[in-house]
């Protein structure tokens, strides 16, 4: 049981290729978000350049969402995570 | 002899090559990863490695942020490194956004980006990870240097270079928009602006220390400097010494490529701009401007391009020559096309058209 990442296909060359990652959240059952991408990046390191930069702010157009809510309007990487939670990465509406 | 000509575009990398240098074979975009989202990255910078014909290829995503790919094969394949190439130190509180310049010195394995935000970063292992130059990025001037309209960037890295006389070893000369010209003759653990005589027309002072907003620099044939800045075009053997102005003859002094010959010494090719605040050739004609008595005397140099109004220019990194001993020169327009004189009969033929924007070329024989 934990956390559920969802990754879009955009991003699946950087994950060998999965669409969704389970991020155990210790014994607590609880993580903030910047640890949930933390673990990511300790699997898939090239992902993890992709959703924030060398700072580990997240990259502007990129969306990250706690279930339904992005978490620019939560806590953003902040934001509580807790056993269940999904998480969808997703490229925001912009580029081109 | 066959030659590879690399066009970066806002929309991904193409490649043309060609036997004789009027028929060339167009390629692209070309696939950096597996998935599609890499192909339509913008490419600010390509580099061939005179060494190795490593190309190096600095992109940006609008999603998914800049990165470095390279080729061992001319183009064919690409990859990525595992590390990410470039990453400015946790203390600077500063993330890389583009290269705009690689560099190769005479050392091989050797590479020098510079990046936007004004940082310099060095690579020994071919371009693949990369050490900011600490000293230039703590340079006391930095919190005066301004963003360019395009950016707060470092463009123009030249290795070894610091006077005509030679080639110093533990020179390098820089440009950036805006701030000027520096230099370091320390192997970059200190740095010195070299402005003297560039005019910098959106301060107070005419010509301040620091602060020029320069466009490009080259190098020619016998180590002269010369430099497109925004507004002024200049010359000098020794940048600590001051510039010399040859603006006179062309049909503006505000532009951004500038590319010298690689065996006559005096000979440049310049690419004019209306003005900072028009973006546009002048007089709506797509012309290329030639001296060859190092800016004493400007010409156009303009046959083969289109007769009809153009409304579209030439970048800074978006012209070169491929230094073959009969030296092409390229250039790409916002427009999206390219064009080669290949023969010394100042007869420019196309390439390719219809690109998206050409944001650099670089050439080569291989």
């Amino acid at each position: 049981m934990g956390a559920t990442v969802f990754l879009p296909q955009a991003l699946r060359t950087d994950s060998g290729g999965v669409a969704k990652v389970d991020i155990p959240l210790g014994d607590g059952g609880t993580m903030p978000l910047g640890g949930v991408l933390d673990e990511l990046a300790t699997r898939h390191p090239r992902l993890a350049r992709r959703i924030r930069d060398e700072q580990g702010r997240l990259r502007r157009y990129v969306n990250v969402f706690v279930d339904s809510d992005e978490c620019r309007t939560l806590s953003g990487l902040d934001t509580p995570v807790t056993e269940g939670t999904e998480v969808r990465v997703l490229p925001s509406v912009a580029g081109g | 002899m066959a030659f590879l000509l690399v066009i970066g575009t806002r929309k991904g990398l193409f490649t043309a090559r060609s036997e004789d240098r009027r028929h060339w074979e167009v390629d692209g975009p070309h696939r950096l990863d597996p998935e599609d989202y890499a192909n339509m990255m913008g490419v600010y910078a390509v580099g061939i490695d005179p060494h190795t014909r490593r190309i190096l290829a600095g992109s940006e995503s609008s999603h998914f942020g800049p990165s470095v790919w390279f080729s061992d094969d001319l183009g064919a394949t690409w990859s990525e490194p595992g590390e990410p190439p470039i990453a400015f130190p946790p203390d600077s509180d500063t993330s890389f956004a583009r290269v705009w310049q690689f560099a190769f010195d005479d050392e091989p394995g050797v590479v020098y980006a510079g990046v936007e935000p004004h940082g310099l970063f060095r690579s020994t292992d071919g371009g693949e990870s990369y050490e900011i130059v600490r000293a230039l990025w703590d340079h006391p001037h930095r919190t005066d240097w301004w963003p360019g309209a395009g950016g707060a960037a470092i463009h123009t890295v030249l290795p070894r270079r610091a006077t005509a006389d030679g080639k110093d070893p533990h020179a390098v000369t820089v440009g950036m928009s805006t701030g000027g010209v520096y230099r370091t003759l320390d192997d970059g653990a200190s740095w010195t602006p070299v402005n003297k005589g560039i005019g910098a027309v959106f301060l107070p002072e005419d010509s301040p220390e620091y602060g020029q907003c320069v466009h490009k620099l080259a190098v020619a044939a016998d180590g002269t400097f010369y430099l497109q800045n925004h507004h002024g075009v200049y010359r000098t053997a020794d940048p600590a010494a001051g510039w010399t102005s040859i603006a006179d003859g062309l049909p503006s002094d505000f532009g951004f490529a500038l590319v010298t010959h690689p065996r006559l010494p005096g000979t440049v090719l310049n690419f004019p701009v209306i003005s900072q605040e028009v973006h546009l050739p002048p007089d709506y004609r797509l012309r290329v401007y030639r001296t060859d008595d190092g800016g004493g005397s400007w010409r156009s140099v303009s046959r083969g391009l289109p007769a009809e109004p153009y409304y579209s220019i030439v970048l800074r990194d978006a012209a070169c020559t491929d230094g073959a001993d009969v030296p092409g020169f390229y250039f790409g327009t916002r427009a999206g096309d390219v064009y080669a004189a290949t023969d010394e009969s100042e007869e420019w033929r196309p390439v390719t058209s219809h690109l998206p924007d050409v944001l650099c070329v670089r050439a080569v024989e291989v």
